[in-house]
């Protein structure tokens, strides 16, 4: 039984600016744009409902559904993939080589570049004329094709490929430090039983791991959600729709289209999104919580 | 504390006091634009050298880059702070800032510079809502060139320039052959609904053309054009480098440059990158207005004048006003970036071989406007994915895809 606190009056007034900031400012704004998805707003707010015409417009819109289907794609594999070869990297790393640190730094020094950055590089390398595709070919091989980022059908794995590059290095460092945590005596009691090392890992250190990879998954999939950056500076969209993605649609037409009604039904829908895909969680953690604080 | 807070007001006051007196001596004016590019820049200095002369003080602030330009501009408006001055296009993007009373006419200097009778009358009721006038027009670009190298021509073995689309397309195969690329295509939404619309005029005619897009007329008529023009641009996949996806329209012209590609679809002010370079328009490159079209696509650059509540930059954005429009100026700037004078009554002899072209069709009115001119931003949008779905896309569907080409009108 948790000891009962009274309020402590002081800390109550210490807080009160940061309450109106998160009422007005994050409550408010949401608010806000909410209201106007309601509206015909095109370049300034405006007080005519229109209903749900904004949104019907929205999911009518090809462009906002291959964004929504580009970011899902892009999601899973970016998340998976930045987990899989962080975690990877993290094993290889922990088996005592030389040059440890040396290593760390290099896999994680992507992970400190911009978005726009990564993406500049990454559309250079796989730009058949300029990456490549073409030091391949002026090697002698004539037929070689790595065109990625320009191929309709590729070019969101472009995008994944750029994105895992950078992020991986993030997982490293958490899962590593995991690792690092993990007491010796599991080591010696595997060894003693003769279990070989690929087992270890699975069996042994990656359920240990959960929590840490959990927080740099839940890490990732946030900067999912945003993805904006990357794409601007890899394919902008393009080609056609292939790698258009929620975010970018929203900057577009509140800014370059002036249509801030299409825009912030764009946001609202993300959001009620985000808050669809995180409620499971958050009620499975609550369930839990209160099934241990109940034994 | 109340002693301080009347302290601070007094001080406030006071400080604001001689802000206004200082500014009062001369008008100040703050220029926003998104001309930062070697032959725009440069054009744009023209103006304020003159703006200083007749004692205006100008304070710059460019961003590079059209979009986030006018996505700067829409946040200082909405924050009310506007900038004195604004460039961008005339047409409807305006449109929205005037009807909701946030630009100065600037009506005066337009009588007193007898503005009506020096401009196009097209270009005159577009700077004018309900009679009268917002904006001051700086200079017009022609938007249905086709830049071709010189060099890449006489190794491909191609004479003169074609004169149907036909001929065109035997040349890009002679070109081919050559080991050249025959189209540097620059592959941004934008740049090609530019190509979009030059072969649309060339199919359909000045009538037909304005009958599109001024009176979003659904005829067989414009279907069949638009399905023709979407037959053409089709056949244009197969003339582009792999290279091609998103890539600017200054690389592309860079490709033409040298001579690693035949011809460019842009407009006017790609003339800037080959004068940087050092190449001479008739010598080094050609210019021509794509095969079949009796008439030129134009979209025409203005200075847009934000109301901002200070005397000092009220008169300062008048004496702008004046400045732009000043004969002079207007050649100067236009030779500077590759544009067309807007008067029409200025010494012409200084311009180059392809503006001459260009002021000869603006004068006999085979002029049609570009879309950016007469739909709305939303509806500019729309085009823009419309054309690249289609471009990027495989579909020769093109009856379907010409149906759907209305659609983004609504």
């Amino acid at each position: 039984m948790p000891i009962k606190r009274k309020p402590n009056l002081a800390a109550t007034i210490a807080l009160l600016p940061t309450w109106f900031a998160a009422v007005a400012v994050f409550i408010g704004t949401m608010a806000w744009s909410i209201r106007l998805s309601f509206t015909n707003s095109t370049l300034f707010p405006s007080s005519t409902y229109v209903g749900f015409a904004q949104y019907s417009k929205l999911f009518s819109s090809a462009k906002w559904l291959a964004s929504l289907q580009n970011v899902l794609i892009f999601g899973v594999l970016y998340v998976a993939g930045c987990l899989l070869l962080g975690f990877l990297l993290a094993a290889a790393l922990d088996r005592k080589i030389r040059f440890e640190s040396a290593f760390r730094t290099i896999f994680l020094y992507p992970y400190a570049m911009s978005f726009v950055v990564t993406g500049l590089i990454w559309q250079w390398m796989l730009n058949p004329t300029l990456g490549i595709q073409a030091s391949v070919r002026s090697l002698g091989w004539e037929s070689f094709v790595l065109d990625w980022v320009v191929n309709r059908d590729m070019a969101i794995y472009a995008l994944v490929l750029a994105g895992v590059w950078q992020g991986a290095g993030l997982v490293m460092v958490i899962a590593l430090a995991g690792m690092r945590g993990i007491e010796a005596e599991h080591w010696k009691a595997a060894r003693i039983d003769g279990i070989p090392v690929w087992r270890i890992y699975i069996s042994i250190i990656l359920p240990q791991l959960g929590p840490a990879l959990a927080a740099a998954g839940m890490l990732l999939a946030m900067g999912v959600i945003k993805t904006y950056d990357i794409v601007v500076a890899m394919t902008n969209g393009g080609p056609g729709n292939a790698t258009e993605v929620p975010a970018k649609f929203i900057m577009d037409n509140l800014f370059g289209r002036q249509n801030l009604g299409l825009a912030t039904a764009g946001a609202t829908v993300l959001v009620l999104g985000v808050i669809i895909a995180v409620a499971p969680f958050r009620y499975a953690m609550h369930m839990r919580a209160r099934a241990k604080g109940a034994a | 504390m109340k002693t301080m807070m009347k302290l601070f007001l007094a001080g406030v006051a006071f400080a604001g006091f001689f802000a206004s007196a200082h500014a009062e001596d001369k008008p100040t004016i703050e220029i926003m634009s998104s001309w930062t590019s070697g032959g725009e820049a440069a054009a744009l200095n023209v103006v304020k050298t003159e703006f200083e002369k007749r004692g205006g003080v100008w304070k710059d602030s460019s961003i590079a880059g059209f979009g986030a330009a006018d996505a700067a501009f829409q946040n200082r408006i909405v924050a009310g702070d506007a900038p004195g001055a604004k460039q961008g296009v005339i047409g409807l993007a305006a449109a929205d800032f005037v009807s909701q009373g946030l630009f100065n006419p600037i009506d005066d200097v337009a009588a007193a510079g007898k503005w009506a009778d020096v401009l196009p009358k097209s270009i005159h009721d577009l700077i004018s809502y309900d009679g009268k006038v917002y904006l001051s027009p700086t200079g017009a670009h022609g938007e249905s060139w086709v830049f071709y190298s010189k060099e890449a021509f006489a190794k491909a073995g191609i004479a003169e320039e074609p004169k149907s689309w036909d001929e065109f397309f035997a040349d890009f195969d002679k070109l081919k052959a050559a080991g050249i690329v025959p189209v540097a295509w620059g592959g941004q939404p934008w740049q090609q609904t530019k190509v979009f619309n030059m072969i649309l005029l060339s199919q359909v005619g000045i009538d037909g053309f304005l009958k599109i897009y001024v009176d979003k007329d659904k005829s067989q008529a414009s279907i069949d054009g638009v399905k023709k023009t979407l037959e053409i641009l089709g056949k244009l996949r197969g003339y582009v480098d792999a290279g091609a996806a998103g890539r600017n329209w200054n690389d592309a012209t860079a490709m033409l440059i040298t001579a690693k590609a035949g011809v460019q679809f842009m407009g006017d002010w790609a003339k800037g990158e080959f004068t940087v370079a050092g190449k001479q328009p008739g010598k080094d490159y050609g210019c021509m207005i794509v095969p079949e079209s009796k008439g030129m696509v134009y979209i025409a650059d203005s200075l847009w004048f934000p109301k901002t509540g200070n005397a000092a930059t009220d008169k300062a954005q008048k004496l702008l006003a004046e400045v732009v429009m000043d004969p002079a100026v207007q050649v100067e700037f236009a030779l500077k970036k590759g544009s067309v004078p807007m008067r029409t009554d200025v010494d012409k002899s200084k311009l180059d071989v392809c503006a001459q072209k260009g002021v000869e069709l603006m004068a006999s009115g085979a002029i049609v406007p570009d879309q950016a001119i007469v739909l709305t931003p939303q509806q500019v949008g729309a085009l823009d994915d419309f054309v690249d779905e289609y471009w990027s896309g495989s579909s020769n569907d093109t009856a379907s895809a010409a149906e759907n080409f209305f659609a983004v009108f609504e």
